[in-house]
């Protein structure tokens, strides 16, 4: 093969496209259709509870249209880091749409599943033969926090989603893969450079945000021997060298340089150059090997239970002296709770916001206008769900009546809802940030041919 | 502009801030042109510090003029998801860096 197309239809499974954008993707001749269905963006939730953030008719949607043109087209589908977190709750959820879809649409597709959920035991071995290192700014890892880990996922590279393809998969479902991974792997596996093959990867990996027009469409990467050409497959959008040069900066932190498990993707000599007004040209990306492949992994666990609860503050002298009401809402709240509850402030923490006033930035906050309204979140966290709550409730009479110190009557503030209270269920956090050095680059996956390629 | 810049953001087409991962945030200016770029340039990571509250030695600063960008990372002072994150996605960041008055 002398290039290999790469169509990537968005950034995000079950954000949604226009059917359109796959049909153009198709007529360029695409070889490889990639999608990502994850990110650590959204929070810890998602991995600590192995849930998904996206609704499954709007993944289903857009697995619907992906399958027809995979089967249409006789290309693969690289699907990656699917159920948001990739746990494999998260690769058998997505593989369950697939599944209905392929049933419902009569096509015959092989399906390979790769699960990417590590074991305690395992990690525990790894840690043991000091083959475990932190990254910045985490600091050594022990055991009792792999354990305390309701999930731990690794992030796999482009190898085990070969092997897939390899064993004869159309469909490839991965748990946790880096967003390059799953846009890579096809395009390495038929001989393509690595560097520009990792490069197209990450400017593709989310859709059209390397466009002038990111909520539109998707693109595609035309990857060969000496670069990559890139073009938007909306036929209003244009890729031109500063934004496909600027995606570099997107939610990186170095943008010339990005580590893989296999190597470090370095872009500081590529130059990005417009071969018409909507299609650029990239040259001069490389890839350096490293001498230590590495998985890194991905962890959260529970920190406890949170209620919270919400109202609302238009009075004029309570927000010309809110601080003086924030002040005295503490020093009342606590002492309520101590007298009622005879809690003494270790067995719960809480976070009083204001909305409108400072609750996004805090004390970074420059801003100094008077605000119109404020809407006052208290946040409490305990052990149970029980107990955040029956602190929470210690706060509703002074969330509706408490007044400013210097106010000699009682104000009835504006609570948002009935019940005031609302239950967030357990809450998590992310607490790896290390990798494991690997002794093959597929050890810490497990590939699972769901249906066997069709004889018929 | 009629005005003559009086910050950061006044230089810029766009300052944006997003978490890089769990446990980084990072924050772009694009700049309006070369003699917006040469202004903002000289943006230190003892200002980041001093702006954010965070250690000056954990600031990573990027200037790329070829995109007349200064790109700005360093480690989430406040962990994502966690009781006192009030921007998960760490999306309003850029706010401090905007509203930062030019030096005279």
């Amino acid at each position: 093969m002398e290039a290999v197309r790469v169509l990537s239809p968005t950034g995000m499974l079950g954000a949604g496209f226009a059917q359109s954008t796959v049909d153009r993707g198709l007529e360029l001749g695409a070889d490889v259709i990639s999608v990502d269905a994850g990110s650590t963006d959204s929070g810890p939730h998602y991995l600590g509870s192995g849930t998904a953030k996206t609704t499954a008719a709007a993944v289903a949607r857009d697995l619907r249209i992906l399958l027809r043109a995979s089967a249409r087209a006789g290309i693969p589908l690289v699907v990656g880091s699917c159920g948001t977190s990739g746990t494999d709750s998260g690769v058998d959820w997505v593989a369950g749409i697939v599944e209905t879809i392929l049933r419902e649409e009569e096509l015959d597709l092989a399906v390979a599943t790769i699960y990417s959920e590590q074991q305690a035991g395992f990690l525990g071995e790894r840690l043991r033969a000091g083959a475990v290192h932190p990254l910045a700014p985490a600091t050594e890892l022990d055991e009792a926090t792999v354990d305390g880990c309701t999930h731990v996922v690794g992030m796999m590279g482009h190898e085990p989603i070969e092997e897939a393809l390899r064993g004869g998969a159309a469909v490839v479902l991965a748990g946790r893969a880096t967003d390059t991974a799953v846009a890579a792997a096809f395009p390495l596996m038929m001989g393509m450079p690595a560097g520009p093959s990792w490069h197209a990867a990450k400017i593709v990996e989310c859709g059209g945000q390397c466009t002038t027009n990111p909520r539109t469409g998707g693109v595609l990467a035309t990857i060969d021997q000496t670069g990559f050409t890139i073009e938007p497959l909306d036929p209003d959008a244009a890729c031109t060298p500063i934004s496909v040069a600027a995606h570099m900066l997107y939610e990186t932190v170095n943008p010339f340089r990005m580590r893989e498990p296999a190597g470090e993707l370095d872009v500081e000599a590529a130059t990005y150059t417009a071969l018409d007004d909507r299609r650029v040209r990239v040259e001069g990306s490389l890839f350096h090997p490293a001498g230590q492949h590495t998985v890194k992994l991905e962890g959260a666990r529970i920190t406890g239970y949170e209620t919270m609860s919400f109202t609302a503050i238009r009075d004029e002298h309570i927000l010309a002296n809110i601080e003086a009401w924030t002040g005295l809402f503490a020093e009342v709240f606590t002492g309520r709770v101590a007298q009622t509850l005879g809690l003494d402030g270790t067995e719960y923490s809480f976070d009083l916001r204001r909305y409108g006033y400072d609750a996004v930035l805090g004390k970074l906050d420059p801003a100094t206008r008077p605000p119109r309204e404020i809407g006052v979140m208290l946040l409490v966290r305990a052990a149970t769900q029980e107990l955040a709550t029956a602190v929470a409730k210690v706060a509703n009479p002074l969330m509706l009546h408490l007044p400013t110190p210097d106010m000699d009557y009682l104000p009835s503030l504006a609570f948002a809802t009935s019940p005031a209270e609302t239950e967030r269920g357990p809450v998590y956090e992310f607490v790896l940030n290390h990798v494991v050095d690997t002794r093959s680059p597929t050890e810490m996956f497990r590939i699972e041919h769901r249906k066997a390629p069709a004889h018929d | 502009m009629t005005e003559s810049p009086q910050t950061f953001g006044d230089l810029a087409l766009e300052v944006r801030s997003k978490n890089a991962g769990p446990f980084w945030v990072t924050m772009e200016l694009f700049l309006r042109d070369a003699v917006s770029y040469a202004r903002a340039v000289v943006l230190s990571e003892e200002t980041i510090a001093r702006l954010y509250d965070v250690r000056a030695e954990d600031v990573q600063i990027f200037r790329i003029p070829a995109l007349n960008v200064v790109k700005i990372s360093f480690p989430r002072p406040v962990a994502q998801g966690g009781l006192r994150d009030s921007d998960i996605h760490a999306g309003q960041h850029h706010v401090p860096l905007a509203s930062l008055p030019l030096p005279d």
